[in-house]
């Protein structure tokens, strides 16, 4: 069913071990080249960035509000016609900038595969069922303490095609926007334990075995509610901002 | 319960092949309404290091208004007539992207006018940062521009079509790579 693609798991654990091992510590970013994971050898850039102080429109976050975001958006598992199979489960968690204040009022976006791990996407063959209930995308705005709250159902492990018989540990994608232009992040979180972990080129993308950390979510028994839903509790943490800032945000 | 303390950014992992049903929108690409005056496309390719267009990438822009304004408005997402200076817009399987928006004027007098732009894509493990200059006045006294090559500070400046649209490619990597920036902190 899948095309036979030359790389096994083992030779793909291989040059990931090799770059692991030849990376400096504290290489805390996301790499880009990182060849074990296909298609990223002609989608990253070759010259290092160049490093620029913001200005005004670099400074200035997009603003969303309760006219963009109705407050049923954070709830995926309402449908009209029933309700998705799967483990229910709530994510929540606060955004915050590298100064550790909340991020008020803003955007979060939310994508995942349904329970058996196929995605409501014309590209996604993977034979595995669609849910008929269930779309897998939300939105919502973060409070004044910053927090976010979706309820969803847990996303499967997928197969994808970067090497023969590669699986996706289960993961859902999350969008975030900060203060400024500049604290955009798309990134994705994962649940502990997951065995697919060091087979991963995406999650291992991330030399870094403290940082990697940061994107697992941690069950949270104060967020499982009774007789309804299993809680997870991820915080994410956006890079710092260059204004100066605001006094209704030296608080926090 | 944080076991990393608040300090340590999350990284970034990339946006992969199934955004489309949920990251792009009608709107998202129409920061102006079509058919309003003074309205031009912002347009182009997203090329990968083999020069084969990129289908599945996504940009997003943020930009000042017509007066030089950046504008602090809500209603990106329900636009409802609303110019809030952001915009996003998917590739479609040409690799091509879309804009219908106004041209930003400079910020501050003298300076030049720029959409700032943040770049995903399957394939593309974190979001990237860049620029799109238009092609007019305070040019030549950009600090960034002034830092680069007369090759390097090409990939940054749109051409201006007959029409007045403004064109734009992103050459993810390769000889013409566009010129991709961090910010101090980021590292």
């Amino acid at each position: 069913m899948w095309p036979m693609t030359s790389a096994t798991q083992r030779s793909i654990s291989d040059e990931i071990a090799h770059i692991h091992a030849t990376a400096q510590p504290g290489e805390t970013r996301t790499r880009l080249d990182f060849a074990p994971y296909r298609s990223s050898v002609l989608r990253h850039p070759t010259k290092q960035p160049l490093t620029v102080d913001p200005e005004d429109v670099e400074l200035a976050a997009p603003v969303f509000g309760q006219s963009d975001v109705d407050p049923i958006e954070a709830d995926l598992t309402l449908h009209p016609q029933g309700e998705p199979i799967g483990e229910r489960m709530v994510v929540t968690g606060r955004v915050l900038d590298a100064e550790g204040r909340p991020v008020r009022g803003q955007l979060v976006e939310i994508w995942q595969a349904n329970a058996a791990g196929r995605y409501v996407h014309k590209r996604d063959q993977h034979p595995a069922p669609l849910d008929p209930h269930f779309h897998g995308a939300g939105r919502c705005l973060t409070d004044d303490e910053g927090r976010y709250r979706f309820t969803t159902v847990k996303p499967g492990p997928y197969p994808w095609r970067n090497h023969d018989n590669a699986w996706r540990p289960a993961h859902i994608h999350f969008s975030l926007f900060g203060r400024e232009f500049t604290q955009r992040l798309v990134t994705q979180m994962y649940f502990p334990g997951d065995p697919l972990f060091p087979l991963d080129p995406i999650f291992q993308s991330i030399t870094d075995e403290t940082a990697r950390q940061r994107l697992i979510a941690t069950y949270d028994h104060d967020v499982t509610t009774h007789e309804w839903a299993t809680g997870y509790r991820w915080d994410i943490v956006l890079t710092g901002s260059h204004a100066t800032p605001m006094e209704e945000d030296t608080d926090a | 319960m944080r076991e990393h303390g608040p300090s340590a950014p999350t990284p970034g992992q990339t946006v992969g092949p199934f955004f489309h049903y949920a990251l792009p929108y009608d709107d998202g690409p129409r920061l102006a309404p079509a058919g309003a005056p003074d309205t031009i496309r912002l347009h182009g390719t997203v090329y990968d290091g083999a020069g084969a267009p990129v289908p599945d990438a996504l940009l997003e822009i943020r930009q000042a208004d017509a007066s030089g304004r950046v504008p602090a408005t809500e209603g990106s997402l329900r636009r409802d007539g609303r110019f809030t200076g952001w915009g996003r817009a998917a590739t479609d399987t040409a690799g091509r992207y879309s804009f219908r928006t106004v041209e930003p004027a400079p910020v501050r007098d003298g300076a030049a006018a720029y959409f700032a732009v943040t770049v995903f894509a399957r394939g593309l493990l974190d979001r990237l940062f860049t620029r799109i200059y238009v092609p007019s006045h305070g040019l030549d006294g950009d600090p960034l521009l002034g830092a680069l090559t007369e090759e390097r500070r090409g990939t940054l400046i749109a051409m201006r079509d007959s029409d007045g649209d403004l064109r734009h490619d992103i050459r993810l990597q390769g000889d013409r790579e566009t010129v991709f920036l961090t910010f101090p902190g980021h590292d």
